[in-house]
């Protein structure tokens, strides 16, 4: 809720925090709610519930649709920010929909860290103040294992340090949602209830199953007879080389080689190959300015990586001079070797991909596309473009004769026929008259009256030669008794070869 | 003009071919770009290897672009404004021996059509064996490098084999009028896009032996 309200206030349309405002996910029964703010809640607007329902409560509901794996991401990328505090961090977002306080979560083990931030008590005030500097809000709690932190962050006091955990509910546990329904049924409400049982008779009633499952195993975690690990994810490698200049300079194309064969071997050793590329130039004026490339395949060659650069390094305004170049890698992805093939010859897709960023960095991400079939008869809609390398290309078979030209927009024609619904006889375009002399057709195409807006008319192709072989694509539009306006309008379409 | 043996129509009709790839100019005449395009595609023959297609933005809004249901290969398309960009992307295709081909259509005559661009483009095309066509047009055949120039027009269709007032295959006029290493010839083609896909080159103005069959030699191109 909290990343969603900061990207509304990015782009300006954020609401007053006082309005109702839910986000909502797909349920098996429609959409249910799936985060809230505080004025929602306030209104009574619970996570889990349908979104109809809701509005019934809540007629002033505002909804949106939330984006969970963008949350996943965002929760990931928080996870390395946290190290600031501790080196174990994980972003944990196991939990049942609708567990009180969001499923997300943090994971830092903070074992022999806190001291550094005056305690723990200090500690976990210094995180809610830097979170909340970031626009998220939070509850910390600090336990000896992972389960009793979990706990203790959603059903304990604010800030809890090692309260005791007996009075929890049970679905602080970690349990899914029937394990804690059947705990519930057994009249087992609290975790001091189920510590009080004999582990025996909790065994054989809970003998298998997942940690989600099996209240045992859970209960085990929380106390910490079981081990559980915070097993923290390497952060991704910074690939990035420096040019540390003793005076300013204006050109930085002298130095692009060495910045580039200085990344490829880090990139190189680290067997990963450059997506995108961004050139950052410091300013003697303290000023920064950019420019990013980008590679179709993944790359490590430093001279298809400074060609990328080589006519856009004008672009950056030098100013009085810079003294700093840093080339990064933003974004890699794992290369391995290559082997060229038998006769020594290097790959020809790798060919292929060098030349679709050769000429995307050159022309713009537009200019280039590929062309793809898709299945519709509309002609305009035949055919998508798609960026370069997206898909294999595929060859569809061959359906209905197709002009080998087809304009971006029909053009429209003055036509003489003979027959009212008949082809036409006589026809003018682009202020020259045109007699046809043969012709093929109708050929006609229906609106996709799942797109198309009601009220589109149907199309009759004809293949028409006039008498000096040019070879046209014309199609009338609608019929003149369909009741969808007035008389039909001809267009030309496309050219025959 | 003299007759044309056989063999010197099968040669100049054949699709240029990997070792012997060059560059070549197409003029089609006013109201044929739509044929040059059809007759560069119909040399390439069908495959599965991709062909840049660039256009520039006067050829684009005149003569429209190609359209994927009437090639039968994968098409990567380049819209550009100017012609100089379109021959420095050409230039940069010709290096790419991924690609089956590369075309490029620019209209009018702007100076960046020059003969040392066309002469690079050639020597590119030529070194690394990607065939390179060029269709020209509205344009006329000034000074170029180009290996073989063709002239290009439509002629009216074959007759349609089930339908007498359809059109039929199409059929075009061409005329090689400068190449280094063919005798320039002219022909009638006639290209069914079929299953056959056969390219047929009939010598436009037969004498001699040839005169008695002009009608009915065709060569299918061996691809």
């Amino acid at each position: 809720m909290d990343r969603w309200q900061k990207m509304q206030e990015r782009s300006g349309n954020a609401l007053p925090d006082d309005l109702p405002q839910a986000l909502a996910a797909e349920g098996a029964h429609g959409p249910v709610i799936h985060a809230v703010n505080r004025a929602a809640g306030l209104a009574g607007v619970t996570v889990g519930a349908r979104v109809v329902d809701m509005r019934a409560l809540c007629p002033a509901l505002r909804v949106e649709f939330a984006d969970p794996e963008g949350d996943r991401a965002a929760l990931d990328r928080l996870a390395l920010w946290a190290r600031r505090w501790c080196p174990w961090t994980i972003a944990d977002d196991w939990g049942p929909a609708g567990t009180a306080g969001g499923s997300h979560g943090l994971i830092l083990d903070t074992t022999g860290s806190d001291h550094l931030w005056g305690g723990e008590a200090a500690m976990l005030a210094v995180m809610e103040a830097d979170l909340s500097a970031q626009g998220l809000s939070a509850r910390l709690a600090l336990a000896p294992t992972w389960g009793a932190a979990w706990a203790l962050a959603r059903f304990g006091p604010v800030r809890a340090i090692c309260a005791p955990t007996a009075p929890l509910p049970v679905a602080a546990l970690r349990l899914d949602g029937e394990t804690v329904l059947l705990l519930n049924r057994l009249g087992l409400r609290t975790i001091g209830h189920l510590a009080d049982l004999p582990r025996l008779s909790l065994a054989r009633r809970f003998p298998r199953g997942a940690p989600v499952q099996n209240p045992l195993i859970r209960l085990d975690q929380l106390t910490g007879h079981l081990p559980e690990p915070v097993s923290a994810p390497d952060a991704p490698p910074v690939f990035r080389s420096d040019a540390r200049l003793a005076e300013p300079i204006l050109d930085p194309s002298h130095h692009l080689p060495g910045l580039c064969a200085g990344l490829c071997e880090q990139l190189a050793k680290a067997r990963h190959g450059a997506r995108r590329l961004r050139l950052t130039v410091y300013r003697t004026d303290g000023e920064i300015s950019r420019i990013e490339a980008a590679c179709a395949q993944p790359s490590r060659d430093p001279a298809h990586l400074a060609f990328l650069f080589r006519d856009r390094l004008e672009r950056i305004n030098p100013g009085f001079g810079f003294d700093l170049i840093s080339l990064e890698a933003p974004a890699t992805e794992a290369l391995a070797a290559r082997q060229a093939d038998l006769a020594g010859e290097p790959d020809s897709g790798q060919d292929l991909s060098q030349l679709v960023d050769r000429l995307t960095a050159r022309f713009g991400r537009t200019a280039l596309a590929q062309v793809q079939p898709v299945a519709s008869h509309i002609p305009e809609r035949s055919e998508t473009r798609i960026p370069p390398l997206a898909a294999p290309p595929a060859v569809r078979p061959r359906s209905a004769e197709r002009p080998q030209r087809l304009f971006d927009h029909p053009e429209e024609i003055g036509v003489l026929h003979t027959v009212p619904e008949g082809p036409p006889a006589q026809f003018q375009w682009r202020r020259r008259s045109y007699r046809v002399a043969r012709y093929q057709g109708p050929e006609r195409i229906a609106p996709e009256w799942w797109q198309d807006k009601p009220g589109t008319r149907l199309r009759d192709y004809f293949k028409v030669e006039d008498t000096e072989g040019h070879r046209f694509w014309l199609y009338r539009e609608g019929r003149a008794d369909d009741g969808r306006g007035g008389a039909p309008r001809w267009f030309l379409h496309g050219i025959f070869a | 003009m003299a007759s044309f043996p056989l063999t010197q129509a099968r040669r100049a009709g054949l699709p240029a071919q990997r070792a012997g790839a060059t560059l070549a100019e197409v003029f089609p005449a006013p109201g044929a770009e739509a044929a040059a395009a059809g007759f560069v595609m119909a040399q390439l023959g069908p495959g599965s290897g991709a062909v840049l297609w660039i256009q520039d933005r006067q050829a684009r809004r005149e003569t429209g672009r190609p359209f994927l249901a009437g090639f039968h290969r994968p098409l990567m398309l380049l819209h550009l404004s100017r012609p100089l960009d379109v021959m420095i992307a050409a230039e940069e295709g010709a290096q790419c021996r991924a690609l089956a081909a590369v075309v490029a259509e620019i209209r009018g005559d702007p100076p960046a059509v020059d003969f040392t661009a066309m002469k690079r483009l050639a020597l590119r095309a030529e070194a690394v064996g990607v065939p390179c066509w060029l269709i020209r047009q509205a344009a006329t055949a000034n000074l170029s490098a180009a290996r073989d120039r063709w002239r290009i027009s439509s002629l009216p269709s074959a007759a349609h084999p089930d339908d007498p007032r359809a059109p039929g295959a199409p059929r075009w006029r061409a005329e090689l009028f400068r190449s280094r290493d063919r005798r320039p010839g002219d022909w009638v083609v006639c290209h069914d896009p079929g299953t056959a896909d056969r390219l047929d080159l009939v010598a436009a103005v037969p004498d001699g032996p040839l005169a008695e069959d002009a009608g009915t030699v065709g060569q299918r191109a061996a691809r």
